[in-house]
Formats: C-alpha cells, structure tokens, sequence
C-alpha cells in the first residue's frame, strides 16, 4: 500500500501541490488525471525520491521514501518519466537491461539475462533490440524505457504519460500488457494519463488533481461523469455509454 | 571486439613506448634509459590523468562536448598557485617542500572546485548552454583574476610564478612525479570500482537514482577525483584545453559503447598513444622544432568545432 500523507510542494512561490493525503491500495492499476499544471508529475517525482519532499511523507508498505535507502527502495519501485534525454550510445537491450542494475550492480548473471529477453519480448522489441536509442522512433524508444521498468521487478511501477509517442495501436496494446500484469496480483501501477478514456477503461481507481488539490478519488464510474469532469477540466464534456464502457466525448 | 581493439592499442602503445625510449640514442644507456625513462612516465601519468578526468566529467555532467578545461579546471588551478605565490610570497614559496606545496594546492583546489561547481553541476546538468556559459565565464574569471594578481605582485615572485605555472611536455617537473603517480592510482582504483555505477550515472539523475545510486554522494566523489587529476596533469605539463575532448571523443568514436569498463581504458590507452608517439615524431624526427602541446591543441580544437557544427553530439 502506498500512503501519502500531507504532501505540500512548492517551487519559489508557486504552490504546487497542496496538502495530499490519500492511500493507494495493493494491485492493481491506479490512474492520475487532471488538467496541465495539476502537479501529477511532481506528485509522482516526489513518490519515486527524485525530488526531496519538503513537507508530509510517502510510504510504500510502511517504507518512508525519504528515509529507505535508496538502493533499497530500487527493488520496491520503478519510475518511467516523461524527459528522458539520454546521451549514452547504447542498443536497446542495454537500456533494457539496465532495469536489472539494481538487482545484480553491474555484474549480469544468467537470471537478469532471461528477464530482460522476457521483457523484450513482452513489449515487441526482439527484433529491433540491437538498434541504438539514438536511431529509433520516440514511439520505440519509449516503449523500450517501460520495458526497462518493467524488468526492474519491482511492485510498484510509476509510469509518467506511458502513452507519450506511442501510435494508437501501441497504446492500446501498451495498456493491455499493463492490465495483464496487473491482474496477476502482484504489481501495481500507479500511472498518469491524460486520455481519460484510457483512465477509464483500464484503471480500477482513479485519482484526479485540479491546482495542486485532490479533486476525486474514486473507481472509474465516479469520475467518468459529465459533472464531474466539467468541473475538473473548466470545459463542456459529455459522457456517453458505448456497450458498457463509459466514453468521454472530449474532442468534439 | 571491444577487447581486440583494446589489444591492439595496447601494442601500439607498446610499440610507440619503445620508439621513444631508443630512436637516435647516443651514449651511456644507464643515463639515457632513466633520463627518458622519467620523461615517458611523466607522459603516461599525464596521460591517464586527463583522459580519465575528462571522461568522468562528461559522464557526470551529461554531454560529451564539455570538459574539464573547457569548463575552467585547469585555470582554477594556477589561480590556486598564483594566489599562494602571492599571499606567501615567492621565497617562502620557493623554500617550501615541493610535495607539501602540491598537495596544499591541491587541497585549496578541492576546496574551491567543489564549492563552485557542485552547485552548478547540480541544476544544471541537462541545460548544456547553461553550463557552457558557466564554464566559459568561470575559466575567463580565473584567468583574469590570475593575470590580475600576476600584474601587481613582486617581479621575483612573477619569475618563480613564471616557472612553477609553464611546464611543458618536454621538461617535465620531476619531483611531483612519484607523488602524481601515487594521487592518478588512487583515483583510478576508486574509478575502476565505481565503473558499472558510472555507467548508470551516465543515464542522468532520475534514472541513476531509481535504479538506486546514491546520485549526489556519488557525484560529489566523482568532482572531487576529477578535481584531484586536473590537478596533478596541470601541475606536470600545464593547461592543455582541448586535449581530452580529443582524446574521449576518439574512444567513444572507436568503441561505440557507453559501457565504463571499456571506455576507460579505451581513452587511457588513446591518450598515451598519442601523446608518447607525437613526443617522439617532435623530438626525434623534428628536432624539437615546435611544440607537441600547439599540434594537440590544433588538433583538439578542430575537433571540438567539428562536433559542435554538427551538433551531433550532447
């Protein structure tokens, strides 16, 4: 379980997030909407140590993320973020594998190898794993990057807008591995989405941010409704039923 | 593959060490072989302390056309020297024990380079420009303040300053030489055991610190190593400005790798390659006619243009 506890953030005098608590259960997958500048990313980045938390805490399974060290906390949680400028020269199964890094520190054993194939495999990028990441598409790198993630092992994933480049077949294929491994029961994603269909065909709880406040916390049905997201968005939203699928007509 | 060009490097280096030591020797070996000797050392400590320097920068700081000296390493360090000339004066200067005195340096060095480049190291990693302008401001801020304090100090203390801060490739200062040798091992066998880690680093701070390392204890060890070569290569053979972007930029063109374990060695090997064989063709075959340092910095500053009109590299 994840607990966030009165989480305040500030950059100079902007007040990014404001006073978060909320717990975010064991398996599954948790989405994180809201509008640009709802403070999403900080609350992830802040989840995942990459920044120092100035106020309240974060625990994963009891663990505070500001005082587990932070080699420790590399087999508890991966991150995925969106700015992922890299200036090494490496193919993608190296980036690939160094998600294993925090299990073997450098020295590979036959183990580590057969989890990153399996994760090449598993994200569709056997064939092209001997490519450099400086000659593939923005759309194959990022998938490369949850690959890396994902054979990081860890039990919770933060994924920062996994969909970013990717064209609407990889995404849907994206978030049906996500929801398959999820239903094993033994990880949990916590990811920031700004398709809010996605959001809701996918997740089992989703959690919204408006001005740097918890705005809704709740299973999809709660948030997929047209007041609701008309509030949260500032604009005209309907919502419509496709079989049993809750749709957003957010484009028209 | 990477180990085969490794080897064939090494014999190369191999060869151009023996070249150095016997081409047009003349007279009694028992002084040529310890007068040569200390000089190919000197070149191979140099060697191995810019290349490394250089390398471990670019890793910390995220790019591969910075380096120490671009970003004013090298300056600060006869800053360090000019000041002490000055604030001591040039006798005690003088009377002081010469490995005292460099390692004094190279403590204020510490000191200074972590106080001003940690802070912008920090922030400022993936803002390459911000950083250029950093180093360029830094470096033109030493140099002046150098050449502002050699103005108004006394001559005699300029003409010590003078000789304490122009070495050369060709007359190497040889009572630091043992003390350098032992600093760069040191620095390297710490390096060398941070070499999978460095690879890590290498992916920038967010990825580095989700997969686990302790990135800003790590990056501080890795500034003050950098700190600590810069200074005993300057303090050997003086500034040389372009010389390790060369040297890093050949080993990462010929190993293709970002793995640590081969780059290290790699631009360790291409440096003394390089700097062992031109010493040689200067002294032997052009009878000391120029000097090795202005063909390396050609060189080196070609190079550097090159990569940044083709702005290929990060």
């Amino acid at each position: 379980m994840i607990e966030i506890n009165g989480v305040s953030h500030n950059y100079g005098k902007s007040k990014i997030l404001q006073n978060i608590s909320l717990s975010i259960k064991e398996s599954g997958i948790t989405a994180l909407i809201g509008p640009n500048g709802a403070g999403k990313s900080t609350l992830l980045s802040l989840m995942a140590r990459l920044q120092p938390l100035q106020t309240g805490s974060i625990m994963f399974d009891g663990h505070s993320v500001s005082q587990t060290p932070t080699r420790e906390l590399a087999k508890t949680l991966a991150i995925l973020r969106q700015d992922n400028a890299l200036s090494s020269r490496m193919s993608l199964r190296d980036l690939v594998g160094f998600g294993r890094y925090p299990h073997h520190k450098g020295r590979p054993t036959a183990k580590d190898h057969r989890a990153v194939e399996e994760a090449l495999d598993y994200f569709d990028l056997q064939d092209m794993s001997g490519r450099f990441i400086d000659e593939v598409s923005g759309g194959q790198k990022q998938r490369a990057l949850v690959a890396m993630a994902f054979c990081q092992e860890t039990k919770y994933l933060l994924l920062d807008e996994p969909l970013n480049n990717l064209d609407m077949y990889y995404a849907r294929s994206l978030m049906k591995r996500l929801r398959e491994i999820a239903d094993t029961g033994k990880r949990s994603f916590v990811i920031v989405l700004h398709d809010i269909n996605y959001a809701g065909a996918y997740a089992n709880e989703i959690i919204a941010l408006k001005d740097g406040t918890l705005a809704i916390h709740g299973p999809p049905q709660d948030v997929l409704e047209t007041n609701a997201l008309q509030t949260l968005y500032s604009m005209k939203i309907t919502v419509t039923q496709h079989q049993d699928q809750l749709v957003a007509l957010h484009h028209l | 593959m990477h180990a085969k060009k490794l080897i064939i490097l090494s014999v190369l280096l191999a060869l151009a060490c023996i070249a150095f030591m016997t081409l047009g020797a003349k007279g009694s070996w028992s002084f040529l072989l310890v007068f040569r000797g200390t000089k190919l050392l000197a070149l191979l400590l140099v060697s191995v302390a810019i290349s490394v320097a250089t390398l471990l920068f670019q890793t910390i700081s995220g790019n591969r056309i910075l380096t120490p000296s671009i970003m004013g390493f090298d300056a600060l360090y006869l800053l360090v020297q000019t000041l002490l000339v000055f604030t001591l004066g040039g006798f005690t200067y003088v009377a002081l024990d010469g490995q005292i005195k460099f390692l004094a340096e190279i403590g204020v060095m510490l000191l200074a380079a972590v106080l001003l480049f940690s802070t912008v190291m920090g922030k400022g990693r993936q803002d390459l420009h911000r950083m250029v302008l950093v180093g360029i401001i830094f470096g033109v801020l030493f140099r002046s303040l150098t050449g502002f304090l050699q103005r108004i100090i006394d001559p005699n203390d300029f003409a010590i300053l003078q000789g304490a801060s122009f070495a050369q490739f060709s007359s190497v200062d040889k009572d630091l030489l043992g003390l350098g040798i032992l600093l760069v091992s040191a620095c390297c066998l710490i390096i060398w055991r941070l070499r999978y880690t460095l690879d890590v680093i290498a992916l920038g701070r967010s990825n580095a610190i989700n997969l686990g390392v302790s990135y800003e204890r790590l990056s501080f060890v890795v500034l003050v190593l950098v700190a600590t070569l810069v200074s005993v290569s300057t303090a050997l053979v003086g500034p040389v400005a372009f010389f390790g972007l060369l040297v890093t930029s050949l080993a990462h063109f010929i190993m293709n790798t970002h793995r640590h374990a081969i780059l290290l060695p790699a631009s360790m090997l291409i440096a003394a390659l390089i700097l062992v064989s031109g010493q040689t063709v200067f002294e032997r075959i052009l009878k000391s006619q120029s000097t090795l340092s202005v063909t390396v910095e050609f060189f080196g500053g070609l190079l550097f243009l090159l990569l940044l009109f083709r702005g290929k590299m990060r």
